[in-house]
């Protein structure tokens, strides 16, 4: 339980500084600060239990048969992980409340940043594959809102948009890499997944899973050839290039290589792919990180290198390299958060962050200048300080590759170069910033930052030298249990001392210094040689391929999509009928085995009925009234048919659905164009248009035909069984719609009443076209409301409702129920708005429609909730019988308030329709002509 | 039986398919009406054909499935709400777009000197907006 805790306590922190933001800069930076240090402190309480080898657990099953849970766990990496977050969060927190100015919005700052760090905690504490993708993407977009945080900066929008890009499709590249892993495995349960690694091998799908995967990690850790978003991203405010792009976020991505690695690692492809990717990355980064004259690009570049030093660890393979990955994950973090700080103060106090300005700071910032150097020595692998020390593993580690054969010794040769060029771009970070002359026209004058800004430096410098003299002490332990749950097994004997004698590692590292030195010594030829190329800005190249893929892309789409519905919905039904008339061709004969009813001439003469006025419908389309009466036969044939093959609730909807619509058309005729051309379209286009329309319409028959002759197996047993015993009525097909599948019907009345409203709104200062006189030119009969006719049905209403309450309470046992019963009232009272038109009905009956929808709604849903109050699930029904004098036994079911809400919104949905657009015509004409 | 069921399918699926290619916005309802017929039978057909046997607990020997018949009874009311929809939807394109076209764009060949009074206004209407438009960049 108390995992959750560490996860919810920052989630929930997010709020506080969000609200309270205005109530003065420290306060918000306390109130930020609190939820943070308590889950730090549970941390730490459950510390001594996972350095015992526990692994506290939480799961919450939330779609179980999905494998969708929630699950976290707390292992060694992941305590390791939290470590970092948390504590280098909070510093960063303080640093931050001395870093933005008074006009920054605070409170969104703090936000953000808590946002982030929920979501890097999610990252580490997931133990459910598809939760842990979810809080990876969670980190792009914290970090996109981070990275535009000063949004009126150019540079910030656009380094933003290339970060949430890159890391976004790498982010969807992992997605399917996580889903093949489950495909394979048959589980989203990372813990599952981790004991699976020789299935996950030995499948077919590895090579598409371990390059989807390395997608995602390479995109997030900024590894060749994705290097080129994070130093733009170098555009947000300093503690969060601190945070995010040194110590948490770009570690997620080698955090997933690290969590994986019992999953994926310890393959020919592995080797390859991972450790020269590494590789390539450290020397790409060290080489260009010292040619940055910007300070935060110095830096960048250096982090792009060290992050491929630990994939290229990882990469080797071997356990002790990624005991060495995981201890240079600890010590980058804390020197290059340190140092990052260090670049922010010396911007914050001098203006500027270009080294060729920034000279001699020495003099006006000693303590600064001390606490960076320190750090920055530490990132030049310099000894007595942590660097060094997994600097020193990584050169032991590459001496015992021969995975390149007779070349294996590139590798360790390599690795040095990479090691010089570090030490040169530190020594150029300490010299040229600190000391080498007096500053050149500084915006302002340096002087030491405030006393508290300067605190996390501090503390991370003092860290950095703790762990560099005593390292058993400071993170024995630490590195054991997370090296234990990398590599899912103890982990191998390794010393963590300073001095392991003369031996070639030794010599490495002292080359390295070497090297490191003369290059820097001779930096004015190597700066002379880079200057002869041209220098390309990664942003433009980046924004002009984004904008040449989005002109292709709606090159392509103004292909498909010309603006013509008429064209779009013809090859629309053309790839569906592609879709449907293929697996045909597989079927080896059409006709099945399911025994077939006999025909009998009724049902002929009927059929070829609906056939005639089908093709009426179709040939004289263009004449509204005659096509209206044949499509109103074919319904009745419909309906028919319903009867017929036992079907009567069908029957019955069907027949009332057929009244209203046929109205409806009727009334619509009323205001489309009274001429109609006799052929809209050429006769090819035609001929076109109706072999598509046949040859769908054979498949569809086939497949209809296909399916009728085949041997049905449903699970309707159950719903026939216990319709009576369960449900409480003997119409099943009633009991399904507000019983057995309650949740369904009313989502649909829903859609119903949503339809409804939708009309309303259309209709709504609709300027409609009103023909004064018919296409013959006659004026229109002065008898708008024929006497006959209102005498007529103003005697069958309280028989048609009489009709309908009979249908609506016999429903649960005899054809019937809400939604026919509903469309029955609604008919009678049609016929009334028919006979009297709207004027009269309004002073009659004063009834919302729109209310009578919500009221049906209500209705359904209250009793639906009411089964609550029985603790029972959502619609769950009740039923029983009672006698009554004179009635007689009868039975009540909860299911009939239910089906009472579906009658009232059906009621309510098509009188909303038809009066409406009924109102159009009358009260226009009244205006008109005044009758 | 099945034959007859499955003809009459097909007949109406051309039908409806056909009429919704068609330019004009009656013939298109009229087609999307024919199809939504089609569409219950079909769906109802996957309950099999049965004769004399609703399903209701008690009448008879054999049952139809009555599991398809409750989702296209509920098909058939909201069939009915869609094609609502689309028909006041063509009233409103005819009432703002001057013509009864799919695309909304050509206009019939014949006018009723009303209707070109009132097109001509609309058009009027809106390019008075498109200068205001204009004046306001």
């Amino acid at each position: 339980m108390s995992v959750l805790w560490i996860l919810l306590l920052p989630m929930m922190g997010i709020l506080l500084p969000v609200l309270f933001g205005k109530s003065g800069r420290t306060p918000t930076a306390w109130l930020t600060a609190i939820m943070p240090a308590a889950a730090l402190g549970m941390l730490l309480q459950m510390a001594p239990m996972v350095f015992s080898g526990q692994v506290p657990m939480f799961t919450l099953p939330w779609v179980p048969l999905l494998g969708l849970n929630i699950s976290l766990h707390l292992d060694g990496l992941a305590f390791l992980f939290c470590l970092l977050i948390l504590g280098i969060g909070l510093l960063v927190i303080l640093y931050a409340r001395y870093y933005l100015s008074d006009t920054d919005n605070m409170g969104l700052f703090y936000g953000y940043l808590l946002f982030f760090m929920s979501a890097m905690l999610g990252v580490v504490l997931s133990s459910n594959l598809l939760q842990l993708w979810l809080f990876w993407e969670l980190t792009s977009i914290s970090s996109f809102l981070l990275i535009s945080f000063w949004w009126h900066k150019t540079e910030a929008r656009k380094g933003a948009r290339m970060a949430l890009t890159v890391t976004g499709a790498g982010g969807l590249a992992l997605l399917g890499a996580l889903m093949l892993i489950a495909h394979v495995t048959g589980t989203y349960e990372l813990r599952e997944v981790l004991a699976m690694g020789d299935v996950v091998r030995a499948s077919e799908y590895y090579p598409y899973i371990l390059a989807l995967f390395l997608l995602g990690a390479f995109t997030k850790s900024a590894q060749f050839p994705f290097q080129f978003w994070l130093p733009h991203a170098m555009a947000a405010p300093t503690p969060v290039s601190a945070y995010l792009h040194s110590a948490t976020m770009v570690k997620a991505g080698v955090f997933l290589m690290a969590r994986f690695y019992p999953v994926l690692a310890g393959t020919e492809y592995w080797f390859v792919v991972v450790s020269l990717t590494g590789m390539a990355t450290m020397l790409l980064g060290a080489y260009i990180a010292l040619f940055k004259h910007d300070l935060k690009g110095l830096l960048a570049y250096s982090t792009v290198s060290h992050l491929g030093l630990i994939t290229l660890l990882l990469g080797l393979g071997t356990e002790l390299a990624a005991v060495a990955a995981v201890f240079h994950i600890i010590n980058h973090a804390v020197f290059k958060a340190s140092l990052f700080m260090a670049a922010g103060i010396i911007d914050h106090e001098s203006g500027t962050r270009d080294m060729r300005k920034l000279n001699g700071l020495w003099k006006y910032m000693p303590w600064t200048a001390t606490l960076a150097m320190v750090a920055a020595a530490s990132m030049a692998g310099v000894p007595l300080l942590n660097g060094f020390l997994s600097k020193e593993m990584l050169f032991t580690e590459t001496l015992h590759q021969y995975t390149l054969g007779a070349l294996s010794w590139w590798i360790p040769l390599l690795a040095t170069a990479g090691g010089a060029f570090a030490v040169a771009y530190s020594l150029r970070f300490m010299h040229d910033v600190f000391f080498n002359g007096e500053p050149i026209d500084l915006p302002r004058t340096p002087h030491e930052p405030p006393r508290y800004m300067r605190v996390p430096v501090e503390i991370l410098v003092v860290l950095c030298l703790l762990v560099g003299i005593f390292p058993q002490f400071m993170v024995g332990d630490m590195l054991s249990i997370a090296s234990q749950a990398v590599l899912q097994k103890a982990e191998p004997g390794y010393s963590l001392a300073v001095w392991h004698g003369f031996n070639f590692p030794l010599l490495m590292s002292a080359l390295a210094v070497g090297g490191g030195l003369t290059l820097y010594l001779n930096r004015r030829h190597l700066f002379s040689f880079q200057d002869q190329f041209v220098d390309h800005d990664a942003k433009y190249v980046f924004e002009s391929l984004v904008q040449q893929m989005i002109n292709r892309v709606s090159t392509l789409h103004s292909w498909i999509d010309n603006g013509s519905l008429q064209r779009a919905m013809f090859l629309m039904i053309l790839l569906a009928l592609m879709v449907s008339a293929m697996p045909l061709f597989n079927l080896v004969d059409a006709i099945g085995t399911h025994p077939q009813l006999p025909i009998n001439w009724v049902v002929g003469f009927c059929a070829a009925l609906m056939i005639a006025a089908t093709f009426v419908t179709l040939w004289w389309s263009h004449r509204r009234l005659v096509a209206l009466i044949a499509l109103s036969v074919v319904g009745l044939i419909v309906s028919i048919a319903f009867t017929y093959f036992s079907a009567p609730d069908l029957a019955l909807t069907q027949l009332s659905v057929e009244v209203v619509t046929i109205l409806l058309f009727l009334l619509a005729l009323f205001f489309l164009p009274q001429k109609s051309p006799t052929i809209d379209s050429p006769l090819s286009i035609i001929v076109r248009d109706f072999s598509v329309a046949a040859l769908f319409g054979s498949v569809i028959g086939t497949i209809c035909y296909a399916m009728l002759t085949r041997p049905l197996d449903s699970i309707s047993d159950f719903f026939m069984e216990n319709s009576k015993p369960g449900g409480g009525g003997t119409n099943v097909v009633n009991v399904i719609l507000v019983d057995f599948r309650g949740f369904d019907t009313l989502g649909e009345i829903t859609v119903l009443g949503i339809a409804a409203l939708g009309i309303y709104k259309v209709l709504a200062q609709m300027l409609v076209f009103m023909p004064s006189a018919d296409s013959k030119g006659y004026r229109w009969s002065k008898e708008t409301h024929p006497f006959l006719l209102a005498v007529v049905s103003q005697s069958l209403l309280p028989l048609a409702l009489l009709v309908s309450a009979f249908i609506f309470l016999r429903g649960h046992n005899m054809p019937g129920g809400g939604f026919i019963a509903g469309l029955i009232t609604a008919i009678a009272l049609i016929q009334q708005y028919v006979a009297h038109g709207v004027v009269w009905m309004k002073g009659r009956m004063p009834i919302n429609y729109l209310g009578l929808i919500a009221s049906g709604l209500l209705i359904s849903t209250l009793s639906g909730l009411g089964s609550w109050a029985f603790g029972r699930n959502f619609l769950t029904t009740w039923f029983d019988h009672f006698h009554l004098p004179l009635v007689g036994e009868f039975e009540l079911a909860s299911a009939m308030v239910f089906d009472f809400g579906v009658y009232l919104t059906v009621i309510g949905a098509t009188l909303l329709i038809l009066a409406n657009l009924g109102k159009l015509t009358t009260s226009e004409r009244l205006r008109d002509g005044g009758h | 039986m099945e034959f007859t069921f499955s003809l009459g399918v097909g007949v109406l699926t051309t039908a409806g398919i056909y009429l919704m290619l068609r330019a004009q916005t009656f013939p298109v309802i009229l087609g999307l009406t024919l199809l939504s017929y089609a569409v219950n039978l079909f769906l109802f057909a996957s309950g099999r054909l049965t004769v004399n046997g609703a399903a209701i607990v008690g009448q008879s020997q054999h049952y139809a499935d009555p599991l398809p018949q409750a989702l296209v009874l509920t098909a058939i009311v909201i069939g009915f709400a869609m094609t609502a929809f689309v028909l006041i939807l063509s009233l409103r394109a005819r009432a703002d777009l001057g013509n009864d076209q799919v695309d909304g764009r050509e206009l019939p060949p014949e006018r009723s000197a009303m209707e070109e009074a009132l097109a001509g206004k609309i058009e009027k209407n809106s390019a008075a907006q498109k200068k205001n438009k204009r004046n306001r960049n």
